[in-house]
C-alpha cells in the first residue's frame, strides 16, 4: 500500500526493494524450517510426545481410507469398551493438511512415508506462519517492521517448542492459520475489499478446522470492533470486515464436525453474535444520522434510545436467564479456566492435572519469548504513534494474549506471534530513528553540529523525537516508509546499509527539516551497535533453545553422564514388546498419557488416552491404579484389561513417571468414586513414598506395580527421582504378574492373573502341615520367606 | 487396515481343548490308580470293574512307587487319578501335592478317598481343592439316629446317607432308592465357594468326634454342614470327587445289605454301586460334558458376518450346544440359554430359542447406544460344564449419509433459507438496476 508513484528514481528503489524483501522472506523461511531440524539431526525422524502420536494415527487412517472413511471413523481401539467417534471429535485441519500434502507428493511420484510428511509439517508452516507474519506486521506498521517481524517469529522459541521436526501438532498449523485470519482481518479493514473479507473467512474455517484456539479469534475480533466503535472509529470498512466473517465464518464453523451446533450455542462465539448486532445498529444510526438534520437526528435518538433500551434489557435478560440456567453458564470448561485461573484446580482436576495447563513462572517468560519480553512495551507505544484500525488491533491481541499466557502456560504459543510483531514493530522503529540520525549527520558536518546541540543524549529525547517523528510522518511522504523498511533489516544484514545511504541521498533534501529531532551521532551507532546485540543474543538463545531445550522428542531420552551419553529408548522397547507379544485385541490399561502412544506404536486397545473426554472413565482407571491389588484386579478386569503398562522412572531418574503424577489419579478417581480420599495417600499432608508412608499408599495398586522388585536392583530400593529409600521392598504380587520390564525399568508391563481355577479351603492347612509333614507347599512357602521373588 | 477382526474367546474351554482331552472326545481313557497296597485292588474290584468295562484303561501302582509319575515330556500319560491311598504321607517318584495339582489344573479328573487314618498329604489335596476335613485325625462321623443297622451293635459309625444331591446329571436320572453305606471322616465346605458341591451329604444328627473317647468338648462339625462326598468342579472343567471314605468304593458296601437304623424296610444291596457308578459317570465326563460351538451372527437377512454393526441393526444370533453322551456329541436341549448383548452390563438379554438339534438362535435390535459390545453366553448350570463364550464386536453410530435426508419438521427451514434467497437476489436487483 505504501508503493505510491513518487516520482523519480524511487519507483527503481521500490523495485529494488521489493525483491530484497521477497530473497529476505524466502530467508527467513528456510530459517523457520532449518532452525526446526534440530531434533531430526539430534535424534532422529520420529513423531514426538503424546498427541502427535494421534493425530499420525489418524493421518495413516486418512491416508489409507480416505475422507469419507475418515470423517465416519469409529475408533474401537481407544476408550474401550465405549469407542470415539473419530471423525466427529477432532479437529480435521491439520490431518487434512498433512493428508494433501502427502497425496500431493505421492502424485507427483515423490514417494515419501506418512510418517515422513508428518514429522515435516510443522517446520514448513513454521515458515508459513512467518511469511504470514510479515504480511500482518506490514499491515500494521509496512514492510521493515514486517521483516523484523518475520524474523523473530522465525525462530521464537515459544513456536519452536511446539514446531520442531516431528512435533506433529494441532497448534503446529494453527497458529499459521491464527495469524493469517488477523492478517487478512487487518487487510480487509485497510482496504475495505469485500474479496479479503471472504478470504478471512475461508482462513477462519481453516483455523477452526485446525484447532479448538480457534475461540480466540472469534472472540477477539469482536473485541476489537467494539473498541473501534466505541472510540469513534466505526467505518464501512470496519462493517465489511466484520460482518461477513461472521456470517460466512459461523456458518462454514458448523461445517466441522467437532464444532457443530456449538458455533451458535455456546457462550464462546456469543461475544461475536452481539456484536454483530451492535455494528448493525451502529451502522444503522450513521445511516440515519446521514439522513437526517442534527436536530431531527437528536431526537430521533431519544426516541430510539428510550425503545431500543426496553428492548435491549428484555433480551440481555433473557440471554442472561437462558445462559445461567445451564450450569457451566454455556462455557466449556477450558474456556471457564481461562476467564477464572482457579476454576479447574477447584473443579476439574483432569485439566488442572495437564503441565501444560499451569500457569507459567516468571523465568518460563525468559525461556520463550527472552528478550521480546522487553521490546514489546516498545512496540506497544509505537502502535500507538500514530493509533490506526490496524495497530489498536495488534496493541489488543498482544494484551489478551498475555492475560491468557498468564494463565495457562500452554498458551504462550499464542501470545508469541504478538510478542514478535510488536518487537518488530519496536526495533524496526528504533532502527529508523538511529539510522536516519545516522544518516543525517554523516554526510555533512553542518547537520551533525546542529543536531547535536539540539538534543543531548537523554532516552526522554529518544521517545520526544519518536513521536514528534512519527506525527510528523503521514503528512511528509511515502518514501519515509520505504525507508523505514530497508533499516529495520540491518540487524540481519550489514552491508545493505551501504547502499541505503546512497539511496537515500536523493530524499534527503525532503527532510532537511527533520535534522532537528534526530539523536547525536555517537550515541546512535552506540545504540545501533546495542540493538544488534540484543538482536545477537536473542538469535544465540532460540538456536539453543531449539536445539537443547525443545528438541527432545521425550520418547527418546538421553542423558550425558561422566561417561557420555545414554540413550533411554524405553517408551518403544515396551510399545514393541506389546505388540509383538500380546493378541490383537488384548486391552491395556494405563495412566490415559500413554493411551495415544499404544494405540499408535502398539496397536493395543487401550481404555483411556490423552483426549479426556469421559472423566468418569479415566477415574475409573484412577480408582483401580490408587485401589488395592485385589480390587484393581476386580476392576481392570471388568473392563475385560489383560496388561497394565506402568512408567516409572525412580532407577534412572527419570521425574515425569506414574508415582509423581499419582496424586492426579487420586484426585481424579476420588471425584467419581468418593471412597477414594486424598489424605489417606498423605502423612501430614506430604506426599513420601519411603518408611513414613500411609499404609493406603504402601499398598496401592500404584505402589506395587511400580516397586515390585525393585529392591533387587541395589539391594536398598533407592528411588532416584524421590531421592529416598521406598517404605515397603518386599512384597509379592497375587493378582498381577510381571511380563515386561524394559532395559531401564522406565515401563513396567503386568498381566492379570486369571481367576483361580481353584478355590483353596480354609487355611487350616497351616496347622496340619505345621505338624512336621513335608509337603511340598511347606517347603515352597518357606523358601518365599527368604527370597520373595521365586 | 483389517482392524475390525475378531477373535471367539472360548475363555472356559480353552485349557480344555488345549491339554486334557481332544474337545471331540472328552472322556478319560487312561486313569492312574494310586494304592496304599495292592489289597485295594482286590478289596475294590467291583469299583475297578466297572470302569474297565466302560473302556477305561487302569493302571494300578502303589503310591510310594520310586518311578510313579504323570507326565514324562511335558506330556501326562493319563487323563484321571485315582488315589486309594488315604495313609499316605508322601508320593514316590516325581509325584507330590504341587504335581497332583497341576494335573489338576491343566484340566484332568481326580477322585481322593480319605478315611479316618488320612494323612496330612491327602488332607491338603482336599483343602487345595477346597474341602476341609475335620482337624482332628482321629475324628469319624457319628450319626445315633441315620446309622445302618448291623450285626453287632456298634458305635454307629456305619452311616446310612440318603441325603443326595439333586441333580440328574452327577448322579444320573435313576433315582438312588437304597440308602448308601458310608464310614469315614466328614469334612465341610465353604459356603462362599461355588465350585464345590455335597453330593452325600450327614444327616442333621450327625457329628464328627472320636468315637472311641469320651466327648470333652462339642463336636466342631456337626449335622448337615457335614459333608460325605464332595464333588469340585474346577474353572477349567477338571473335576474332582472327595469322599470321606475309602470303604465307600468297596466291594463289602457295594455287596451287602443295608438298613437304616429306624427304619424297617431292608434293602437287598446298598445304594453304593449305582452311586459311585453314576458319580465316576460324572466325574469322567461321560456326562454334563458341554460344548458350544459355531457362534454365529449376522443381519437379519445376510448372511455373512459383519465387522461391525451399526446402531439400530436387526440381527441373528446363533450358537450350538451340544452334550458328550460317553461316546458321541449330542444336541443339548434347555430352554435357559441366555445371550447377553454386553458393554460393561448387558443391554440386550435374550433367551435363545432352540430347535432341538443343538442350534440355539434369536434375534434382536442392536441398541441406540455405539461402542465396543460382546456377545456373551455365560451359562452355568448345577453339574454342567459351564459355558462361557464372549465374542467382541463393535457398534458404530450412524454414518453421514445415513441419517434422513429431508425431515418434515426443517420444512420451514427450508422455506426460510430459501425465501432469504430469493428475496436477497430480487433485492439485490431493484437495488442495481432501478436507479
Amino acid at each position: 500500500m505504501e508503493v505510491s508513484e513518487n516520482g523519480k528514481g524511487s519507483s527503481l528503489r521500490f523495485a529494488f526493494g521489493n525483491v530484497l524483501s521477497f530473497f529476505i522472506l524466502l530467508l527467513i523461511g528456510v530459517l523457520a524450517f532449518s532452525i526446526r531440524l534440530f531434533s531430526v539431526i539430534k535424534y532422529e525422524s520420529v513423531i514426538h510426545e503424546f498427541d502427535p502420536y494421534f493425530n499420525y494415527r489418524v493421518t495413516q487412517f486418512l491416508t489409507k481410507k480416505g475422507i469419507y472413511e475418515f470423517w465416519n471413523w469409529f475408533d474401537d481401539r481407544t476408550w474401550y469398551p465405549l469407542g470415539r467417534v473419530i471423525g466427529g471429535t477432532v479437529y480435521p485441519g491439520l490431518t487434512l493438511t498433512a493428508g494433501s500434502i502427502w497425496w500431493l507428493l505421492n502424485s507427483l511420484n515423490i514417494p515419501l512415508t506418512v510418517e515422513t510428511v508428518c514429522v515435516f509439517t510443522a517446520p514448513i508452516f513454521s515458515a508459513n506462519a512467518a511469511w504470514a507474519t510479515y504480511l500482518l506486521t506490514k499491515e500494521v506498521k509496512g514492510t521493515g517492521a514486517g521483516l523484523a517481524a518475520a524474523a523473530l517469529l522465525s525462530m521464537v522459541p515459544s513456536y519452536i517448542s511446539r514446531s520442531v521436526a516431528g512435533s506433529y501438532d494441532n497448534e503446529a498449523v494453527a497458529i499459521f492459520a491464527l495469524i493469517f485470519t488477523f492478517y487478512l482481518y487487518v487487510k480487509t479493514l485497510n482496504t475495505g475489499s469485500l474479496f479479503y473479507a471472504t478470504l478471512n473467512a475461508l482462513s477462519y474455517f481453516y483455523m477452526v478446522c485446525s484447532w479448538g484456539g480457534y475461540t480466540f479469534i472469534i472472540n477477539l475480533i469482536p473485541m476489537h470492533v467494539l473498541l473501534c466503535i466505541v472510540t469513534g472509529r466505526y467505518s464501512a470498512r470496519l462493517y465489511i470486515a466484520y460482518a461477513p466473517l461472521i456470517v460466512l465464518g459461523t456458518l462454514l464453523a458448523s461445517l466441522v464436525p467437532v464444532v457443530g451446533f456449538n458455533a451458535v450455542m455456546t457462550s464462546e462465539h456469543f461475544a461475536s453474535f452481539l456484536v454483530f448486532i451492535i455494528i448493525h445498529v451502529v451502522a444503522f444510526v450513521y445511516y440515519i444520522k446521514g439522513l437526517l438534520s442534527p436536530k431531527m437526528f437528536k431526537v430521533a435518538v431519544a426516541l430510539v434510545l428510550s425503545v431500543g433500551m426496553v428492548v435491549c434489557c428484555a433480551m440481555v435478560a433473557v440471554l442472561v436467564a437462558l445462559v445461567a440456567s445451564s450450569p457451566t453458564m454455556g462455557w466449556s470448561g477450558r474456556s471457564l479456566s481461562l476467564l477464572d485461573p482457579t476454576y479447574a484446580s477447584k473443579y476439574i482436576p483432569i485439566i488442572a492435572s495437564v503441565s501444560e495447563h499451569q500457569p507459567p513462572t516468571w523465568p518460563s517468560y525468559f525461556m520463550d519469548i527472552n528478550v521480546l519480553a522487553f521490546l514489546v512495551p516498545a512496540g506497544i507505544i509505537a502502535c500507538f504513534l500514530p493509533l490506526s484500525d490496524a495497530s489498536s488491533f495488534v496493541v489488543l491481541y498482544i494484551v489478551t494474549s498475555v492475560y491468557f499466557s498468564g494463565v495457562m502456560v500452554r498458551l504462550m504459543l499464542v501470545l508469541a506471534p504478538a510478542a514478535c510483531i510488536l518487537s518488530g514493530i519496536a526495533l524496526s522503529e528504533a532502527f529508523d530513528v538511529l539510522t536516519r540520525s545516522v544518516k543525517f549527520q554523516l554526510p555533512g558536518v553542518s547537520g551533525n553540529s546542529q543536531s547535536g546541540a539540539g538534543d543531548t543524549t537523554s532516552t526522554i529525547a529518544v521517545t520526544q523525537s519518536e513521536v514528534v517523528k512519527t506525527e510528523k510522518q503521514p503528512p511528509t511522504d511515502k518514501t519515509e516508509d520505504t525507508v523505514k523498511e530497508r533499516t529495520s533489516r540491518k540487524n540481519k544484514k550489514k552491508e545493505k546499509e551501504k547502499e541505503k545511504e546512497h539511496v537515500e541521498k536523493a530524499s534527503l533534501k525532503s527532510q532537511m527539516q527533520k535534522r532537528l529531532l534526530v539523536l547525536p551521532l555517537e550515541a546512535s551507532i552506540i545504540s545501533i551497535l546495542l540493538l544488534v546485540l540484543l538482536g545477537a543474543f536473542y538469535v544465540v538463545h532460540c538456536v539453543w533453545a531449539a536445539a537443547e531445550a525443545y528438541s527432545a522428542p521425550s520418547i527418546v531420552l538421553t542423558s550425558y553422564s561422566h561417561d557420555g551419553l545414554h540413550v533411554f529408548d524405553d517408551f518403544r522397547e515396551a510399545y514393541a514388546w506389546l505388540s509383538h507379544n500380546t493378541e490383537v485385541d488384548d486391552k491395556v490399561a494405563s495412566w490415559w498419557d500413554y493411551g495415544y502412544q499404544t494405540t499408535a506404536m502398539a496397536n493395543r486397545t487401550v481404555i483411556v488416552d490423552n483426549n479426556t473426554w469421559n472423566n468418569t472413565h479415566i477415574a475409573t482407571v484412577g480408582t483401580a491404579m490408587s485401589s488395592p491389588e485385589k480390587a484393581a484386579w476386580e476392576i481392570f478386569n471388568s473392563l475385560d484389561v489383560k496388561y497394565v503398562l506402568v512408567v516409572f522412572g525412580g532407577l534412572v531418574g527419570y521425574p515425569s513417571d506414574d508415582i509423581n503424577k499419582f496424586l492426579w489419579m487420586v484426585r481424579i478417581g476420588g471425584g467419581v468414586f468418593p471412597h477414594i480420599k486424598e489424605p489417606d495417600y498423605l502423612r501430614d499432608g506430604q506426599y513420601r513414598i519411603d518408611s513414613q508412608a500411609t499404609s493406603t499408599m504402601l499398598n496401592c495398586l500404584m505402589y506395587k506395580l511400580s516397586y515390585y522388585r525393585f529392591v533387587e536392583t541395589d539391594g536398598k530400593g533407592f528411588d532416584k527421582v524421590r531421592g529416598t529409600e521406598i517404605g515397603k521392598k518386599y512384597f509379592k504380587l497375587n493378582y498381577f504378574e510381571e511380563v515386561f520390564t524394559t532395559h531401564h525399568w522406565m515401563v513396567r508391563i503386568y498381566k492379570l492373573k486369571p481367576p483361580k481355577n481353584r478355590i483353596k479351603g480354609k487355611a487350616k492347612k497351616s496347622k496340619s502341615s505345621s505338624k512336621g509333614s513335608m509337603t511340598t507347599s511347606l517347603k515352597r512357602s518357606a523358601r518365599r520367606k527368604r527370597n520373595p521373588w521365586h | 487396515m483389517a482392524k475390525f477382526l475378531f477373535f471367539i474367546t472360548f475363555v472356559s474351554l480353552l485349557p480344555l481343548f488345549g491339554s486334557s482331552f481332544s474337545s471331540e472326545n472328552p472322556t478319560d481313557r487312561r486313569i492312574l490308580v494310586l494304592l496304599d497296597d495292592f489289597a485295594i485292588k482286590s478289596s475294590h474290584s467291583i469299583f475297578f470293574k466297572t470302569l474297565q468295562t466302560r473302556g477305561f484303561e487302569l493302571d494300578f501302582k502303589l503310591a510310594d512307587d520310586p518311578k510313579l509319575t504323570l507326565q514324562r515330556y511335558g506330556q501326562y500319560l493319563y487323563d484321571g487319578l485315582i488315589i486309594f491311598s488315604p495313609t499316605i504321607e508322601r508320593f514316590g517318584g516325581s509325584l507330590d501335592l504341587a504335581a497332583v495339582l497341576d494335573f489338576v489344573d491343566s484340566g484332568h479328573d481326580l477322585i481322593v478317598a480319605a478315611d479316618a487314618s488320612a494323612s496330612d498329604l491327602i488332607r491338603d489335596i482336599a483343602t487345595e481343592c477346597g474341602v476341609e476335613f475335620d482337624e482332628d485325625p482321629t475324628a469319624v462321623v457319628i450319626d445315633h439316629t441315620s446309622y445302618a443297622v448291623s450285626e453287632t451293635e456298634g458305635d454307629h459309625t456305619l452311616i446310612a446317607g440318603d441325603d443326595f444331591i439333586q441333580s440328574d446329571v452327577i448322579l444320573g436320572r435313576k433315582i438312588i432308592e437304597t440308602p448308601v453305606l458310608f464310614q469315614g471322616v466328614g469334612h465341610t465346605l465353604n459356603p462362599a465357594n461355588n465350585l464345590v458341591l455335597k453330593v452325600l451329604s450327614a444327616s442333621p444328627s450327625a457329628y464328627s468326634a472320636n468315637p472311641k473317647s469320651k466327648l470333652s468338648t462339642p463336636p466342631s462339625l456337626t449335622g448337615s454342614t457335614i459333608s460325605l462326598v464332595s464333588v469340585v468342579q474346577a474353572r477349567n472343567n477338571a473335576r474332582v470327587l472327595i469322599s470321606g471314605s475309602l470303604s465307600l468304593f468297596s466291594n463289602r458296601f457295594l455287596r451287602s445289605g443295608v438298613q437304616k437304623a429306624g427304619s424297617s424296610i431292608k434293602f437287598e444291596k446298598s445304594g453304593n454301586e449305582l452311586f459311585v457308578t453314576e458319580l465316576s459317570k460324572w466325574i469322567f465326563h461321560e456326562r454334563g460334558h458341554l460344548k458350544a460351538v459355531n457362534v454365529r451372527h449376522h443381519k437379519v437377512g445376510e448372511s455373512d458376518e459383519p465387522a461391525i454393526y451399526r446402531i439400530n441393526d436387526d440381527l441373528e444370533y446363533s450358537v450350538e450346544v451340544y452334550e458328550w453322551s460317553g461316546s458321541s456329541w449330542e444336541p443339548y436341549t434347555a430352554d435357559d440359554v441366555q445371550v447377553q448383548f454386553y458393554m460393561m452390563s448387558p443391554y440386550v438379554l435374550k433367551t435363545l430359542s432352540t430347535d432341538g438339534k443343538g442350534r440355539y438362535f434369536t434375534t434382536f435390535k442392536v441398541p441406540d447406544v455405539y461402542g465396543v459390545f460382546q456377545f456373551k453366553v455365560e451359562y452355568q448350570r448345577l453339574g454342567y460344564t459351564s459355558l462361557s463364550l464372549s465374542k467382541q464386536i463393535p457398534v458404530r453410530p450412524f454414518k453421514h449419509n445415513e441419517y434422513e435426508r429431508f425431515i418434515t419438521t426443517a420444512f420451514p427451514y427450508y422455506g426460510a433459507s430459501f425465501s432469504t434467497m430469493a428475496g436477497f437476489f430480487i433485492f439485490t436487483m431493484v437495488y442495481l438496476y432501478n436507479k
